[in-house]
């Protein structure tokens, strides 16, 4: 990157004898919005807190727009962070609330209430700075933390899975605003969840995260349909995987439950008789032939989801099963189970996994 | 229900006195037993001390025996009594709220906490005679500490430091023992529900230590901190055994001064005495109420 | 350094305790000249007075504990289960003898049921005993009911009651098989609770004129210079005791289910 804006290098955090990050690098570019996704305990949430200042990495160092803050205080940083819930403070009104940051830092009173309001509005909560929290339901709660956390201009927007406790509607909607604000003001923003289709649908850019390191950095579409390593591959979205074996590594074939795949050039370096794992998204199988589609195998319907517009099908392949979604066409019925069928893919979309 | 017509005046009978009992108040008959105790042995018996400091001897209202409260005697009882209950209140939350955050707050090792919650329900029951004789064994004038300085150092605890176990000095420091660990028992699920990331949130919004202390932690703290000190004021105000432990009847205090009352009427009227302990009612209750009036302007955050 | 002002506050405030309980036990041991001994223990438990004002205090103490727990577990089960409106004014209540001193309350006893009153509790040791009851019960009251309705709050009663009324259970039954089991661990620390504070209970029974264990204490403070120190050492004992087996009770106490949410 150019001009990255906070630059993280060679972090690494131990508690004790557990290491829970290691040697962690990312460079994050002004405006940028980046997304750290990971099950529990993968180290997204610590690297969050190093970069806020709560935890001082064990070695390593952060550097925000130019400047070594490693070894600063939280409250010297100049940083606005949105945790998971309840973190308003319950005896502040809203207004107090997001004033808090510009009151400690010694803004003038109506200057600080002129941004106070400013920010309410952007919020899209302006006639709500006299309530307490309490008076708040979940999401319009998490919204005055994000306009408390942007009211003292901060540098850098930190967002510890700030959605993951309100309910399903008010996260898609809340997720598309915070995007918006972000966007609006240009903020660098860091953004922690354990939710693959939250990272997908708001970043810029993905880490996904497991054990402690980065498994690939990359665009949503990236990480989505090329995962580097096994795990980005079932970690994000859903993913079909048939264990095969190379039966004929010059030719690229694969035999898969008796039946044989040609994928030539795909085999980067297997030998035969290696063991292979190839995934397959289930938008991307057809019920079958289909033109485009240069590889077929043979199986039988096993199950048949109607789910409205779509048909979730899972098709036997002797040992494994595949699932893949058909739109739904009221002139065609749906398969049923027990039929004889084909299903047909191109092998470009098929993803060796090592 | 049963489709079956046989069955079927029973089920009218049953509906029938279910919806009696709907009319009647029959729920009621279950608190009776409690309100009736309530009645005789708690709310009558204060009552009839109300009524007996409005009464003079020929059984009409008066405002005597209130008006004669005034007296040297009795200002000064009712005074030192507020003070010792002041200070040892007062000392009592400082110092066990001090302890309550080393504990919590303080990162001392986790073990220390369930023995100090024990040990403090322990000596907060531990009041009454048994902890003015151990006091007395400690720092009265034959006591382990008194005796200690004065064979070991020559100091004179008394003269020293002007420390008098049988004083209101000696009152306070022998009330510490209870009110310390019962403000500990209090306080600490209190500082326990201080969520972390209020600190971290104010933290990261530049706020120093003491501005997150200031103008979040402490006036989330302030209600229960002022329940307890309401509490611990009442609890020393009413106490009647340990004082009459340390210094005995001559000890001018309102309680003191009542139990002499009670037994051999040393005030020479009834009615009086029926307004010294009206006094003491009104003492803990204006206390009481002024820590309602101030929790309800504190609390406007709480649901 | 945060860490250690924590250390000292705590080690500081830690003398306010540790220092008496050393005082009292040390001067306990001290009646023999130039050496410790039980003497002073010996002194007093050989006083037949100790032993027959303890003994009033103990029976007295269960007489309380078995009519507060009959008096406060239907009230708190009943006003959880059907008059939930009714809380306010019975908590209220039962915080009142945090408010009003012992000493006033026991002075309206005296005032309201003396020889010549409609109800001469005190014409008669019995009755002067059921009012001394009555007043344990009173001061009590404030710990009991909070053990008992924190007990109640962590089982369900509502659906337990209609649990066993749909098996065909009357009052007594779901009362005694099904409410009280349940709230036994509660029931059990108020009971430890009350004894503790009736035990050493001073005024009521002073003002009273029983010859209970806090008048002799007393009587013993006022007299001797060894015996009273080992009385605090035994007191002492007993309210460790008490809030002991709280806390043993307390952890063998079966765990309620685990909610769903």
């Amino acid at each position: 990157m150019a001009d990255p804006f906070l630059q993280i290098e060679h972090i690494r955090k131990s508690f004790g004898p557990t290491t829970v990050v290691q040697d962690f690098n990312l460079d994050v570019g002004r405006g940028e919005f980046v997304s750290f996704l990971g099950p529990s305990g993968c180290g997204k949430t610590t690297v969050l807190r190093m970069v806020a200042g709560f935890e001082e990495p064990s070695s390593g160092r952060i550097v925000v727009a130019g400047k070594d803050v490693t070894r600063l205080k939280p409250n010297q940083r100049n940083v606005g962070m949105v945790f998971q819930a309840y973190a308003l403070f319950p005896n502040l009104t809203v207004a107090q609330n997001v004033g808090f940051g510009l009151k400690v830092a010694g803004m003038p009173k109506p200057d600080a209430d002129r941004r106070v309001a400013e920010m309410l509005n952007l919020i899209k909560l302006p006639e709500f700075g006299d309530r307490y929290p309490y008076q708040l339901s979940g999401g319009q709660q998490q919204r005055v933390a994000l306009a408390r956390a942007l009211a003292p201009k901060p540098k850098l927007l930190l967002l510890d899975e700030p959605l993951s406790a309100l309910d399903a509607k008010v996260r898609v909607s809340l997720r598309d605003e915070i995007r918006m604000i972000q966007k609006e003001l240009g903020i660098t923003t860091i953004f922690v969840t354990h939710d693959q289709e939250e990272a997908l649908s708001i970043s810029d850019r993905i880490v996904v995260m497991y054990g402690g390191k980065a498994e690939q950095v990359g665009t949503p579409f990236e990480i989505y349909n090329r995962p580097a390593t096994k795990f980005v591959a079932n970690f994000v979205g859903t993913l079909n995987v048939l264990e095969g074996v190379v039966s004929d590594a010059a030719a690229g074939k694969v035999r898969i439950s008796s039946q044989e795949l040609s994928l030539k050039g795909k085999l980067n370096g297997s030998k035969t008789g290696d063991q292979l794992s190839l995934a397959l998204r289930p938008e991307a199988i057809a019920l079958g032939p289909k033109p485009g589609h240069d590889a077929s195998l043979q199986g039988q319907i096993a199950d048949v989801h109607f789910l409205g517009s779509v048909i979730r099908v899972r098709v036997g392949l002797g040992s494994g099963i595949v699932s893949l979604d058909t739109f739904n066409n009221s002139a065609t019925p749906p398969p049923t189970v027990g039929d004889k069928t084909e299903i047909s893919f191109s092998s470009n979309d098929l993803l060796v996994l090592h | 229900m049963s489709p079956h017509p046989p069955s079927g005046g029973a089920t009218e009978r049953m509906s029938q006195t279910l919806s009696l009992s709907r009319r009647l108040p029959t729920q009621w008959l279950g608190v009776v037993p409690f309100f009736l105790f309530a009645l005789l042995f708690l709310i009558l018996p204060a009552l009839s001390i109300v009524l007996g400091a409005f009464r003079g001897p020929d059984g009409g209202f008066t405002l005597a025996n209130i008006v004669g409260l005034n007296t040297p005697t009795i200002r000064a009882a009712y005074w030192v009594s507020i003070y010792v209950s002041f200070w040892s209140a007062l000392l009592g939350c400082l110092i066990g709220f001090a302890m309550a955050a080393a504990t919590v707050l303080g990162g001392l090792p986790r073990f220390i906490r369930s023995p100090l919650l024990t040990f403090s329900g322990v000596a907060s029951n531990f009041a009454g005679l048994p902890l003015a004789f151990a006091f007395i064994a400690t720092i009265g004038p034959a006591g382990l500490i008194t005796v200690w300085l004065r064979t070991e150092f020559g100091v004179n605890l008394r003269a020293a430091t002007g420390f008098n176990l049988f004083s209101t000095t000696g009152l306070i420091a022998t009330y510490m023992f209870f009110q310390v660990p019962l403000m500990i028992l209090i306080i600490t699920p209190a500082l326990d529900a201080l969520r972390r990331e209020w600190r971290e949130a104010a933290e990261i919004l530049g706020a120093t230590g003491a501005q997150y202390w200031r103008m979040v932690a402490f006036p989330i703290l302030l209600p229960s901190l002022l329940g307890t000190f309401a509490l611990l004021f009442a609890n020393s105000f009413g106490a009647v055994a340990t004082a009459f432990a340390l210094a005995g009847p001559q000890l001018n205090i309102a309680p003191i001064l009542l139990f002499s009352q009670i037994r051999g009427d040393v005030l020479g009227s009834p009615g009086l005495g029926y307004a010294l302990a009206f006094g003491m009612i009104v003492i803990t209750g204006l206390a009481n109420a002024l820590y309602l009036w101030l929790r309800a302007r504190t609390e406007r955050w709480q649901k | 350094m945060k860490r250690a002002i924590a250390w000292i506050a705590f080690l500081l405030g830690s003398l306010i305790f540790i220092l008496p309980l050393v005082g009292m036990t040390e001067f306990s041991l001290s009646m023999r000249r130039g050496e410790y001994s039980f003497d002073a223990y010996a002194s007093v438990l050989a006083d037949p007075q100790f032993r027959q004002t303890f003994t009033y205090s103990v029976v007295m103490a269960l007489f309380t504990i078995v009519f507060g727990v009959l008096l406060v577990v239907p009230t708190a089960y009943w006003v959880r289960l059907k008059m939930p409106g009714l809380r306010p004014v019975v908590e209220f209540i039962t915080l009142m003898p945090l408010v009003i001193p012992a000493i006033v309350i026991v002075f309206g006893y005296i005032r309201l049921y003396n020889t010549s009153s409609w109800l001469p509790l005190t014409g008669s040791s019995m009755g002067t005993d059921i009012l001394l009851m009555f007043g344990y019960t009173a001061l009590a009251l404030p710990y009991m009911y909070r053990a008992v309705d924190t007990g109640l709050r962590s089982i369900d009663v509502a659906t337990l009651t209609e649990a066993a009324q749909s098996l065909g259970a009357g009052w007594p039954t779901i009362f005694g098989r099904v409410i009280l089991p349940n709230v036994f661990v509660a029931v059990l620390s108020g009971a430890f609770l009350t004894f503790a504070i009736v035990i050493g209970e001073f005024t009521l029974a002073a003002l009273l004129n029983r010859p209970a264990f806090g008048p002799y204490l007393q009587l013993v403070g006022a007299n001797k210079a060894y015996e009273p120190s080992a009385l605090a050492v035994i007191s002492f004992g007993i309210t460790w005791l008490c809030m002991g087996l709280i806390q043993i009770v307390a952890r063998l106490a079966p765990k309620p289910p685990t909610q769903l949410h």
